[in-house]
């Protein structure tokens, strides 16, 4: 008896010890966790729905980060573009014109429809109001070709430091993420339904929760 | 005891005077900046002080201190952009090491390095690119795997492309402003 109480408290400790490990603050700004790699599984699948390619184009939505372009460019052979969505989006906020980003966001790509083969969005969308949301989704699934991938981070806590993450690349397997100031927290963070009915024209492929309260999703644009 | 004999420093041979770049000659500096155009051994050295409109090639290495406005050609050899240079042009090198302000495309057949406080608002192909923390980027990069079937020299492979204003060709429609790079 005494062997399975202290069987079943030790089942109730694992339980709330799994609690609160889960529930650990968000790594935010200025603290050395900054520095800390994060697994992450969707960036090798990534990867490797791109190898196959010969000088395939690439779309990082993230703020430069040249050790990444260094990284895509050697591990691919690569034309990358990086447009800096975070910039954008922190124009708009302290020109006082968020709601603008919707409209911004329809026109904001200047390549031809079907024209690149993988987007790195990370995790654009969760700075982003819905209607922005939507109309960002709309714009990248136009973007990629038949095919094409699109990686995409989504916070699943609900977050309210202001600040922009740069995903670093460590290798195939992991992230830095480092942070940034940001005029504005994320907005809240998008279910997975919303988020697969705002990619209508993309499938999953592939969809990870990770411990860093980040869902990790992979889209492929179906082939005709 | 140990002392090292300063006297003995190798001398240093003078080097031979080498062709200097070729500047039309409506851009060429006046007499007076003659001394901003200087050549160390192998290096030209194009001053601060000296403004190039139209094209620049060459056969040797080149650090531009001044402000170049056109298209720089230097096929077999390196192009330095120091920390006060600033290029509005078409660039096409062997390496190009950006410390300054470069405003155009970059083609280089061997590495693109773009220092801490180096600036490019442009697009480049160049097998080996290097972004410091710290550097402004604003465009695209085409890194064509080496022994790639459809990989070409890149400096040919830029230069098909139309030639797109400098200020066109980077992402233009995006209201705000320069991408400080951190990686």
């Amino acid at each position: 008896m005494a062997d399975s109480a202290r069987t079943l408290t030790d089942l109730f400790g694992f339980f709330g010890n799994r609690r609160a490990a889960s529930a650990a603050p968000a790594v935010t700004a200025g603290t050395d966790a900054l520095e800390i790699s994060h697994p992450t599984k969707s960036l090798q699948k990534f990867l490797a729905c791109l190898q196959a390619r010969e000088n395939p184009v690439l779309v990082d939505l993230g703020p430069v980060v040249g050790s990444n372009v260094t990284f895509f460019g050697e591990q691919l052979g690569c034309r990358i573009r990086v447009e800096d969505l975070a910039a954008d989006i922190e124009a708009h906020v302290k020109a006082g014109k968020p709601e603008a980003l919707a409209a911004f966001l329809k026109s904001r790509f200047t390549q031809a429809p079907e024209s690149v083969d993988g987007i790195l969005c990370w995790d654009m969308l969760d700075y982003l109001d819905r209607p922005a949301a939507q109309a960002l989704a709309e714009a990248l699934g136009r973007l990629l070709r038949p095919d094409g991938v699109l990686l995409g981070f989504f916070s699943t806590a609900d977050a309210h430091d202001a600040v922009y993450t740069k995903y670093v690349v460590v290798d195939p397997q992991h992230l830095r993420y480092k942070n940034y100031p940001a005029s504005r927290p994320r907005q809240r963070s998008l279910l997975t339904g919303d988020i697969i009915r705002m990619f209508k024209g993309l499938r999953v492929s592939d969809s990870f929760l990770m411990k860093s309260h980040v869902r990790e999703m992979l889209f492929r644009k179906p082939t005709a | 005891m140990w002392k090292r004999d300063e006297s003995v420093k190798p001398a240093t041979p003078p080097a031979p005077a080498p062709a200097a770049p070729t500047v039309p000659a409506a851009a060429a500096p006046p007499a007076g900046d003659r001394r901003n155009l200087q050549m160390q051994g192998e290096n030209v050295n194009i001053g601060k002080s000296v403004v190039i409109k139209g094209e620049l090639s060459g056969s040797e290495d080149l650090t531009i201190e001044g402000h170049v406005e056109g298209r720089i050609e230097l096929k077999e050899n390196a192009l330095t952009i120091g920390a006060n240079g600033k290029i509005r042009a078409e660039v096409f090198a062997k390496a190009v090491i950006v410390l300054g302000e470069v405003v155009g495309n970059i083609a280089a057949s061997e590495k693109v390095d773009i220092r801490d406080n180096g600036s490019v608002d442009g697009d480049i192909t160049s097998p080996r690119v290097a972004i410091a923390e710290g550097a402004h980027f604003r465009g695209s990069v085409d890194m064509q795997r080496a022994g790639s079937a459809a990989a070409k020299p890149a400096a040919s492979a830029a230069a098909a492309k139309p030639a797109a204003s400098p200020a066109a060709s980077p992402a233009a429609s995006a209201p705000a402003p320069g991408q400080k790079v951190g990686a």
